[in-house]
């Protein structure tokens, strides 16, 4: 997967009642949650970002509340790839089983400013700012989840277990 | 010479529910004795399901639903969602709890639908309050829930431990939920992520149940999976008559590895507050002492047990709400909302001036119930004070004990209860 986009980049401990409030979840609809997509941290957000552009932000990505919501509002508003210095436990499973593109790179994260020009190779793991010419590389998958994206993410994985048993 | 290494509460809870010799690090698949959804992620949880091809839950009695985020329904998109809960549970027969039965975390310890030695998940990130009595329980997402509800199992990383013990006393005044603040100032929002806490020492064992499960119901804060505590003569005699399976008390090794250690001196611990927006932002109340507030609330997952209304109704009996401010009040459950009107605490709150509404989460996560207004100062037993966490992205939240809550409502402003325990300050 190899995506393209300029980059939005926020702060550290970013979290899910901001990604998508409460007051939203009265939809499922990934449209309806993408329009609100960050608007208590960021107003201009949902009326700037553009298909592929990559969302950028310190330590601790995606805390608090255990809403799927949440990935799902991001990948909807557009955004290819979440790059972070770290995520926090429950988003990042979630971002997996949603098939929203994760990464995790501290010094990208550190080597890039909002609107610089980012293109990702999310299974390289490979990281280049255009703007600035620098490239980074993302840690990798642990092998279990690397498999599981694979085999298509948890919803394949399970039908196959079921199948099984 | 054999070393084998001894094991953590977690390892040996996922030894037990995978059929393996489970150490931290270690990708598992394990089965949960039980699963749970809420009423903001079950809908997405039986979407899942419907894209698994699966019309059915691994064991009826192991699946419990729960109306609680916002519940009675504020808007019609909610009671949809409620709507098809409701039919989730007729087609499957899991568990519904519906509007007024309360939230999640206090009902399914209550109902017994976990015991001491379980393995279970839910789909809110507050589940890990059970490990106040010994279960290991993490929040997942609404796939990985709709994943364990057909299977029965799902997959999990062996967590590293972080052993926290408290020494010294509560002094009075001071409360279990001081003592999580406190944790959560020091090693910040993401101080245990990916790790499990395992709790102990003399405060955690003089504490009551109910107490306990506020140091568990906030190890998310701090990014944990778990907040375990041991089982002792406590939990057991707090599951007398819960539920039809028996308690399977698990202790750590003596030679448990830990991935790091750290002893806290309640002692030298004073009432402490998160102030806005976030939960590791913590400060002595002395220091946020006079802030003007406009609303109170007691309750939620963590404070709204029948201790908690006990304490605030010791505060304010007698006493006046602010004419400023409103006190808003909803009991964790209805077995809660029936004991405290039995012990007289809920005429008590009324009587002063609190607004009691329907058990379940209340204005907690910002629905219903209490939105505050543009500008406005609210102080809270709640875990969060994300910006926007109570609907309005203007208001701004302080997290506390009951105690600090029931002060400061008195006064309109923030206020260190310890005036009102003998032998505070």
């Amino acid at each position: 997967m190899r995506f393209s986009g300029a980059a939005h980049r926020y702060g550290r401990d970013i979290d899910t009642d901001v990604i998508i409030p409460a007051r939203y979840l009265n939809s499922s609809d990934p449209a309806e949650l993408a329009a609100h997509c960050l608007e208590d941290l960021d107003a201009s957000f949902v009326s700037t970002v553009q298909p592929g552009d990559v969302l950028v932000a310190e330590e601790n990505f995606g805390c608090g509340s255990s809403r799927e919501h949440a990935p799902i509002a991001i990948q909807h508003a557009g955004v290819s790839v979440v790059i972070a210095k770290s995520f926090a436990r429950i988003f990042y499973r979630n971002a997996i089983n949603t098939g929203l593109p994760i990464m995790e790179a501290p010094d990208a994260v550190d080597g890039i400013r909002t609107g610089d020009r980012v293109t990702v190779d999310v299974d390289e793991g490979l990281i280049l700012n255009e703007t600035t010419g620098e490239s980074f590389r993302a840690a990798p998958f642990p092998p279990f989840v690397k498999e599981m994206i694979t085999a298509g993410g948890l919803v394949e994985r399970t039908k196959r277990q079921l199948r099984k048993d | 010479m054999s070393t084998i290494p001894g094991k953590t509460i977690a390892e040996k809870i996922f030894s037990a529910h995978s059929g393996t010799d489970a150490y931290a690090g270690d990708i598992v698949v394990a089965d949960v004795d039980f699963v749970m959804g809420q009423d903001g992620t079950t809908p997405l949880a039986i979407r899942a399901l419907e894209n698994m091809g699966v019309d059915e839950v691994f064991d009826p009695a192991r699946v419990a639903v729960v109306m609680d985020h916002s519940s009675p329904s504020p808007i019609e998109g909610v009671s949809a969602l409620h709507t098809m809960m409701r039919e989730f549970g007729k087609k499957t027969g899991a568990k519904v709890y519906d509007v007024g039965c309360g939230v999640c975390h206090q009902l399914i310890p209550e109902a017994g639908h976990v015991v001491p030695g379980d393995l279970m998940v839910g789909c809110d990130s507050h589940t890990c309050t059970y490990g106040a009595v010994n279960v290991f329980s993490t929040g997942v997402g609404s796939t990985d829930g709709a994943a364990a509800m057909a299977s029965g199992k799902l997959w999990f990383k062996v967590p590293d431990t972080m052993k926290v013990t408290y020494t010294g006393e509560l002094r009075p005044g001071v409360f279990s939920k001081d003592l999580i603040l406190a944790l959560a100032g020091k090693i910040g929002a993401d101080g245990a992520t990916y790790m499990a806490l395992e709790f102990h020492g003399p405060v955690i064992d003089a504490l009551s149940v109910d107490a306990r499960m506020t140091i568990s119901n906030m190890a998310i804060e701090v990014g944990a999976k778990a907040g375990l505590m041991r089982a002792d003569a406590k939990t057991l005699a707090w599951y007398e008559g819960r539920g039809d399976r028996a308690p399977q008390p698990v202790d750590p090794d003596a030679d448990a590895v830990y991935a790091s250690e750290l002893v806290l001196d309640a002692s030298a611990v004073g009432p402490q507050v998160a102030k806005p927006h976030a939960v590791d932002n913590v400060s002595p109340i002395e220091e946020v002492a006079g802030t003007p507030i406009a609303q109170g609330y007691i309750g939620t997952c963590t404070n709204g047990r029948l201790e908690d209304l006990e304490i605030a109704a010791s505060i304010l009996r007698g006493r006046k709400v602010h004419p400023d401010v409103r006190l808003i009040i909803a009991p964790a459950s209805k077995q809660i909302l029936l004991d405290a009107m039995e012990a007289g605490y809920i005429r008590d709150l009324v009587e002063a001036g609190a607004v009691m509404v329907s058990p379940g989460c209340g204005p907690c996560v910002g629905t219903h119930n209490g939105v505050p207004s543009d500008g406005e100062n609210v102080i809270s037993t709640a875990n969060r004070n994300f910006k926007g966490r109570m609907g309005n992205s203007n208001a701004f939240i302080y997290l506390g004990s009951p105690a600090a809550v029931a002060a400061s409502v008195i006064e309109g402003v923030i206020t260190d209860p310890r005036q009102y325990f003998k032998g505070g300050e």
